[in-house]
């Protein structure tokens, strides 16, 4: 991570939706009188959610009179945590991990895919549309390689289907989230090993366990 | 654990306040009792011992993340502990009741020590040949004293940008050990929060918000605080070496507190001023004027005497300048000569200027060039900071009428944000809202508001105090105002039986010796009003007064330091020494005597005031019975026996009440319009003119922000 700065070129205002503003007094109430600056995560994601991802100098500024804060003790944690972009990212900033699972399962050849299809890291693509930057582990191990786009995953996947994927993206086409081979959550990516006996599934075997009980011989009835 | 209020543990609280309840605690073998709420490492300073350390500070809060006052402690964790951050209550006894053991000087420590200077070294330059810290850098001290010679580190040092963060302070931020004293500071004393520390880790780096320059009026003090040679004097960059300085204590003339300072200079050249601790007074701090209007003293300065000669001022001999002068007074009548006093004159030129006018006959005296309604007659109570400013520590309520502390005293300002953040001190304010940096509650901009206090019920908090400001004085119905507020402060309980919390704050260093020595106008003597105007008088002496505009018509004789206000109106000018260039005495706005020392010489002819006094005073046929300072000196005591006691309180008494009256409606304003341009010596110094511009600039930024 390199030393962070706000972007060059900044919008001339920024003021919150007034949905987002009634949710951002509403973190502002859980905290007792004078403590409000307890909310200041909750409303730079808020104002970085709404400004595409990427908080801007206005942005801050609001954020800082909102709470009654010096505007560099909100700069402080923008620019501490990664996760405050400083600088526009697209309208889909492609978040890939590389840490050790998703490196080992392929992640250096999507961060390629990532080179040539949308350009250097962090800079947004000439479209406008994309970002690419490498983010340490976002815990999806299981299903590597992955990437995370805006607020979603994308897993298991591999240089055609991400190509696909960033294509789609491209082109308005619907995606589908969470693993791109079509297994569920994190359950095994070669078909199940264990419970695979199909009557386990199929009903029949219901009850086949008290059965054994209830076909005893006569002669052992206790008598 | 948080104390609860019960009656059992407001014992144990006390107890522990009081020091009656002592924990017992063994340091290198010695063992002692300190208070069981003492660090680990004031235990040590207790016990002789030294523990080396940046990031703590005595008058900021704790912060622990420098790691180089480690310890090793038997009775808590089993590894080296800063001993900033862990108290002697946090130790257990050893298993026979033993007292918990400290070292400060095991193999242990010694590693430790040793492993956080290499790790502090890795990324910081080894440029003290450059730097102007060198000499008097604690991490150059700490890293000969607890170092090793050489480090493992074989990869690159790391970069970091410098920062612009004010006309007053040099960044080199590759230096810098994030500390993040200064990020404390101003957090916590200024109260400006103008510092913080971007970015993380490696890449974190202390800066202002966007790089913008700092907006308070102790901003240099965080140079100071800085341990290495990261934050910098930038007026005096690359001038000077720490040792070559010839250190002079002394006392601070740019607002009425009389900060303690010390006068660095090389030579004949003021070099730089430093505060010296003073708990009193300053505690750690002065303010950016008093510290870099070091420039001002060589500018603009008159440095022989100057006469008029059709309309223009031209160089003249003292001879020539006091046979001119001496013609002038002849041909006077006495009651047609009068003096003003200024700002920043000391009580003995103040004295010699006032036998000199008694001797001429004349009772035309002033040392209220704002047209303050003051006066000795009120009692010396009624224009002091009664309750003096150590006092601040235990008000529980504090009004402040008709000042702006931070403009008029910005160090006391910070005692007030302390209080107000510390001990939870209530304020109210009737005057102008300003920013002060703490809350405050407003109650009006007017006399009325003051007014509408004199039947009020004594306050409820114990030691309410009142902060009066200059402002409130000089006004044409300032005596009026003086008697509401002194009706009011009986009525809360600020004046009552063992406490006086009536005080004035003045702006004027010269303001309280001044009227000390009765520097006002006597029987039938004009006040300074009315000595300016049209037809007022046919010879005015102004003493350093630089702040009144004299109607043209006067012959007027200015002795003073700079080509300022009262120069460009003179007739003729005698040129005189500025405060660091005379030893004299200033009364601070508590009452307390202080004697300031000389740390060099006047320029050129000019001579100190009192001298040039003495020396006109022969031309004028009215010898001053004093040939030395000791000699005046000796008069000045017999006739005010108070000056004599040197940095002493002596409680004030009440006079004469003053005429209660109607107060006209106009709004209080402070007395000081612009903090970094209240003297002649800071009109002069550009580093005060870029403060200036700079503070005005912010300002007009902040009513455009508010109009929006």
């Amino acid at each position: 991570m390199a030393v962070r700065r706000l972007a060059e070129i900044q919008p001339e205002s920024f003021a919150f939706t007034p949905e987002n503003l009634k949710w951002c007094e509403a973190q502002i109430a859980k905290y007792p009188a004078g403590r409000q600056a307890s909310a200041v995560l909750s409303l730079l994601w808020r104002a970085q959610a709404q400004n595409d991802y990427w908080l801007c100098k206005p942005a801050i500024e609001t954020v800082a009179t909102m709470l009654d804060m010096a505007p560099i003790r909100v700069l402080e944690i923008a620019t501490f945590y990664s996760m405050f972009n400083l600088e526009p990212v697209g309208k889909y900033y492609v978040q890939l991990c590389g840490t050790t699972p998703c490196a080992l399962r392929g992640a250096g050849a999507i961060r390629k895919v990532c080179e040539s299809k949308i350009g250097p890291e962090r800079k947004v693509s000439a479209d406008g549309l994309f970002a690419w930057a490498e983010v340490e582990c976002l815990g999806a191990c299981c299903n590597a390689p992955m990437v995370q786009i805006n607020d979603d995953y994308y897993e298991d996947l591999t240089p055609e289907s991400f190509t696909q994927l960033l294509d789609d993206l491209a082109a308005g086409r619907p995606v589908r989230k969470g693993s791109q081979t079509g297994r569920i959550s994190s359950e095994p990516s070669g078909g199940d090993t264990t419970l695979s006996d199909p009557s386990l599934h199929d009903g029949s075997a219901l009850g086949v366990w008290k059965q054994r009980f209830e076909t005893v011989t006569p002669d052992q009835q206790p008598g | 654990m948080t104390l609860g209020v019960g009656p059992a543990t407001f014992q144990a609280r006390r107890r522990i306040l009081t020091g009656c309840f002592m924990a017992k605690i063994n340091i290198d073998g010695k063992e002692l009792e300190v208070p069981p709420e003492y660090t680990l490492l004031q235990a040590c300073e207790v016990a002789g011992s030294e523990v080396p350390r940046f990031c703590f500070h005595e008058r900021l809060s704790i912060a622990g993340n420098c790691r180089m006052c480690l310890v090793e402690v038997k009775g808590g964790p089993p590894k080296p502990t800063a001993s900033c951050a862990m108290a002697v209550r946090d130790l257990r006894p050893g298993p026979n009741g033993e007292a918990p053991v400290v070292l400060t000087n095991s193999p242990m420590v010694k590693k430790a020590r040793e492993g956080v200077m290499e790790f502090l070294l890795i990324n910081h330059p080894l440029d003290c040949p450059i730097c102007d810290q060198g000499g008097e850098c604690d991490l150059q001290d700490q890293a000969m004293a607890f170092g090793v010679d050489s480090s493992r580190f074989h990869e690159n040092k790391r970069a970091v940008e410098d920062k612009y963060i004010g006309p007053l302070v040099k960044t080199s931020m590759n230096r810098c050990i994030q500390c993040t004293r200064c990020v404390r500071f101003t957090a916590e004393v200024a109260g400006t929060g103008d510092m913080g520390a971007i970015g993380r880790g490696e890449d974190m780096e202390i800066t202002t918000y966007l790089e913008a320059a700092m907006a308070s009026e102790l901003s240099a003090n965080v140079a100071d605080l800085c341990p290495v040679g990261a934050l910098l004097q930038k007026p005096q960059s690359f001038q000077a070496r720490a040792w070559e300085y010839v250190k002079t204590p002394s006392v601070d003339v740019m607002d009425a507190l009389g900060s303690s300072i010390r006068i660095d200079t090389r030579g004949r050249e003021v070099m730089r001023i430093l505060p010296l601790v003073n708990d009193a007074i300053n505690e750690e701090w002065i303010s950016d004027k008093t510290r870099h209007v070091v420039d001002g003293l060589k500018k603009q300065r008159l440095d022989r005497p100057y006469i008029r000669e059709n309309g223009r001022l031209r160089p003249a001999s003292w001879q020539e300048a006091f046979g001119q002068i001496a013609d002038r007074v002849k041909a006077s009548k006495p009651e047609r000569i009068g003096a003003l006093a200024g700002d920043l004159a000391t009580v003995e030129e103040m004295f010699a200027l006032q036998a000199l006018m008694g001797k001429l006959g004349s009772p035309h005296l002033d040392c209220r060039q704002d047209g303050s309604k003051l006066h000795p007659k009120f009692g010396r109570a009624s224009y002091l900071f009664n309750s003096t400013l150590a006092g601040v520590d235990q008000a529980g309520a504090i009004m402040l009428v008709g000042c702006n502390p931070r403009r008029e005293a910005a160090v006391l300002n910070a005692r007030f944000r302390r209080a107000w953040a510390k001990a939870g001190t209530k304020f109210h304010v009737i005057g102008e809202r300003a920013d002060l940096t703490y809350h405050y509650n407003y109650l009006g901009a007017g006399p009325a508001a003051l007014q509408g206090l004199e039947g009020h019920a004594p306050a409820a908090e114990a030691h309410p105090m009142f902060v009066i400001g200059s402002g409130a004085f000089n006004r044409p119905d300032g005596e009026a105002v003086l008697a509401s507020a002194l009706k009011s402060a009986r009525a809360m309980g600020v004046i009552a039986e063992g406490w006086n919390g009536f005080n004035v704050l003045h702006h004027a260093a010269s303001r309280v010796g001044g009227l000390d020595i009765g520097f006002v106008p006597g029987a039938g003597g004009l006040d300074a009003a009315a000595m300016a105007k049209a037809g007022g008088l046919d010879v005015i002496f102004l003493l350093g007064a630089d702040e009144i505009d004299i109607a043209p018509g006067a012959f007027v004789v200015y002795i003073g330091t700079h080509g300022d206000r009262g120069a460009h109106r003179a007739d003729v000018i005698l040129p005189g020494a500025a405060y660091t260039e005379k030893s004299g005495t200033y009364v601070n706005t508590e009452g307390r005597v202080q004697m300031a020392d000389r740390a060099s010489f006047p320029p050129g002819d000019a001579r100190e005031d009192w001298a040039v006094l003495r020396a006109l005073s022969e031309v004028l046929g009215q010898r001053l019975p004093f040939d030395t300072l000791a000699a005046l000196r000796a008069a000045l005591y017999a006739a005010h026996p108070h000056m004599a006691a040197v940095d002493t309180i002596v409680t004030a008494d009440f006079g004469e009440a003053p005429q209660a009256g109607a107060c006209d409606q106009a709004d209080f304003a402070s007395a000081v319009l612009d903090f970094y341009l209240t003297n002649p010596i800071a009109r002069a110094s550009g580093v005060m003119a870029e403060c200036s511009a700079l503070a005005q600039a912010r300002a007009g930024q902040m009513h455009l922000k508010a109009a929006e």
